[in-house]
């Protein structure tokens, strides 16, 4: 055996490593459970030196901009910036609020209703493999922060945790293919699923095709999948397609707008109304319709009801006319159908407006 | 220092074996994993260089020796299936065969050349793609596509880049 072994020492190797990983990776698939110690571990050795890294950039960078271009308003900038955040995520919430209920009473459930709980992380690096659909943050367990929490931006949301270590968490974006996340559209009050299409960009699953979804509509987060709370942000549509048997949608995301640096993990959601969409900017005035064709009567003395605006309103009071002058009752069986081919009679009173007197000659 | 160089000269083959530091051989492939990790973030058209892989071939090859190939891939690929949110094992496997093979073809052929660099680091990359799609549709059910034109056309790039990288890789070994 050992002769054996020692000949084929190199395919021994091999078979062995490959037996090992192969075990390895059956015990994961089969328990649903990761080797935790070992991610642990690397993401330990790893992690400070990505932000290590990303500290020397950000300082150089900073320092060179500092030094160069202007030392106050890099601060300046720096600190509005985060004002600006701060005041759009306020913002999107008081939005909401006041676009469901009156001022004042939106007041009072904004000073009821405790505002959810985020802490923010940085993306200190990519998970391999991934092309760039999962990233490391530098926040972990120590601040908080478990698997399956919710990362979003002030403009949107990003991702969710996917596992999360002593130091740094990994983030799966909503950009990756297995991701997925209940959404509802603003205007047409349309559920769907968020999924990434793995090239860079997002899509609303599940729409059947009779559904109404507009280009340039909003999506939000509806809260279904217990990950979102409900009413974030999540993008605009691009495109509608209808599908073989859902429709296509195309989503443009709108937490990655302003870039992918810093990001807010959800530690306790707080679910928001979706705001209603927005009203026209400006109300249209529309002509009334034109008479309709072979209608002769003078337009001060018209026999239109009230109702009767469209051709197939016209059409309708004609031949409930017609039935009145038969004597015939619609909806009883057994009785036929009227002769439609003969001409309404008389123009009822009860449906006709109140004529002006005849102009005197 | 020569101490902690690690080679052999046991037999002639393997007295052909280049010889590297402990530093190097440690600290390279978690520089390589570092700027897969990294450096993607700002250069997103560097995402599809693969780093740790041709750190393996390199090693691999020059080293001439299949079981420290093996044992070279394999601890490259958990080290990357670490940190990723693939189960571990997926570019463990992969990079095991790459590591053994690399290491067989550095055995029989002048590793030294650079035409044969460039020829090994374009199969490579090619094999470590299409067996990592192979894995990922057998073992883990997953739905990924694979585009044999884009591989190939990531593979040049992979085996441009790897021909300057095994030059200044050379530097690093340890001369007697």
């Amino acid at each position: 055996m050992d002769l054996i072994l020692n000949r084929y020492r190199n395919l021994t190797a091999l078979v062995a490593a490959i037996l090992v990983q192969l075990v390895l990776l059956g015990y994961q698939v089969k328990s649903n459970q990761e080797v935790r110690l070992i991610r642990v571990w690397a993401i330990s050795a790893v992690t400070p030196l990505a932000r290590l890294l990303e500290s020397g950039r950000s300082s150089s960078i900073g320092f060179f901009k500092d030094y160069f271009v202007l030392l106050d308003v890099r601060e300046q900038n720096k600190r509005l910036q985060t004002d600006l955040d701060r005041i759009q995520l306020e913002n999107q919430y008081l939005r909401s609020e006041l676009d469901t209920a009156e001022r004042g009473k939106a007041l009072a459930v904004f000073q009821e209703h405790a505002r959810g709980k985020t802490i923010a992380a940085r993306i200190v690096g990519n998970s391999p493999g991934s092309n760039g659909r999962v990233v490391l943050i530098d926040r972990g367990t120590g601040s908080g922060i478990q698997a399956g929490m919710a990362v979003i931006t002030p403009s949107g949301i990003v991702g969710k945790i996917v596992s999360a270590y002593p130091a740094a968490s990994t983030l799966l974006l909503v950009t990756d293919p297995t991701f997925a996340a209940g959404v509802i559209s603003q205007k047409n009050r349309v559920h769907g699923t968020l999924k990434g299409t793995g090239n860079g960009g997002v899509m609303v699953d599940h729409v059947q095709n009779e559904q109404v979804v507009e280009v340039g509509e909003w999506f939000y987060t509806s809260g279904d999948d217990r990950i979102f709370p409900k009413g974030h942000p999540v993008g605009t549509v691009i495109a509608v397609r209808p599908g073989r048997t859902v429709k296509e949608i195309l989503v443009s995301p709108s937490g990655f707008q302003n870039g992918l640096e810093d990001v807010l993990v959800i530690l306790e959601g707080d679910h928001a109304p979706i705001p209603e969409a927005g009203a026209p900017n400006q109300t249209v005035f529309l002509q009334p319709l034109p008479p309709a064709e072979g209608d002769q009567t003078d337009s001060s003395t018209t026999t239109r009801s009230r109702g009767a605006e469209t051709d197939l309103d016209r059409e309708v009071e004609r031949a409930r006319r017609i039935g009145e002058d038969q004597k015939h009752v619609f909806g009883e069986r057994g009785r036929g159908a009227p002769d439609f081919n003969k001409a309404p009679s008389t123009t009822p009173a009860a449906t006709a407006p109140a004529s002006p007197p005849a102009p005197k000659p | 220092m020569s101490d902690t160089a690690v080679g052999f000269s046991d037999s002639p083959r393997k007295s052909r074996a280049s010889k590297f530091k402990w530093v190097s051989i440690v600290g390279i492939p978690l520089a390589a994993i570092l700027f897969q990790v990294y450096v993607p973030r700002f250069f997103t058209t560097l995402a599809y260089l693969e780093m740790p892989l041709l750190v393996t071939v390199y090693f691999s090859l020059m080293r001439r020796s299949p079981p420290s190939g093996v044992l070279f891939g394999m601890c490259i690929g958990l080290a990357q299936d670490s940190l990723s949110n693939l189960p571990l094992g997926m570019f463990g496997i992969v990079k095991t065969l790459v590591g053994y093979f690399a290491a067989s073809v550095g055995q029989r052929f002048e590793a030294n050349s650079a035409v044969l660099r460039l020829v090994l680091a374009f199969f490579f990359f090619f094999f470590h793609q299409f067996f990592y799609w192979v894995l990922a549709r057998a073992l883990l059910g997953q739905a990924v596509s694979f585009e044999p034109v884009q591989t190939l056309v990531l593979a040049i790039l992979n085996a441009a880049v790897a021909v300057p990288l095994f030059h200044i890789l050379d530097k690093l070994r340890v001369t007697e």
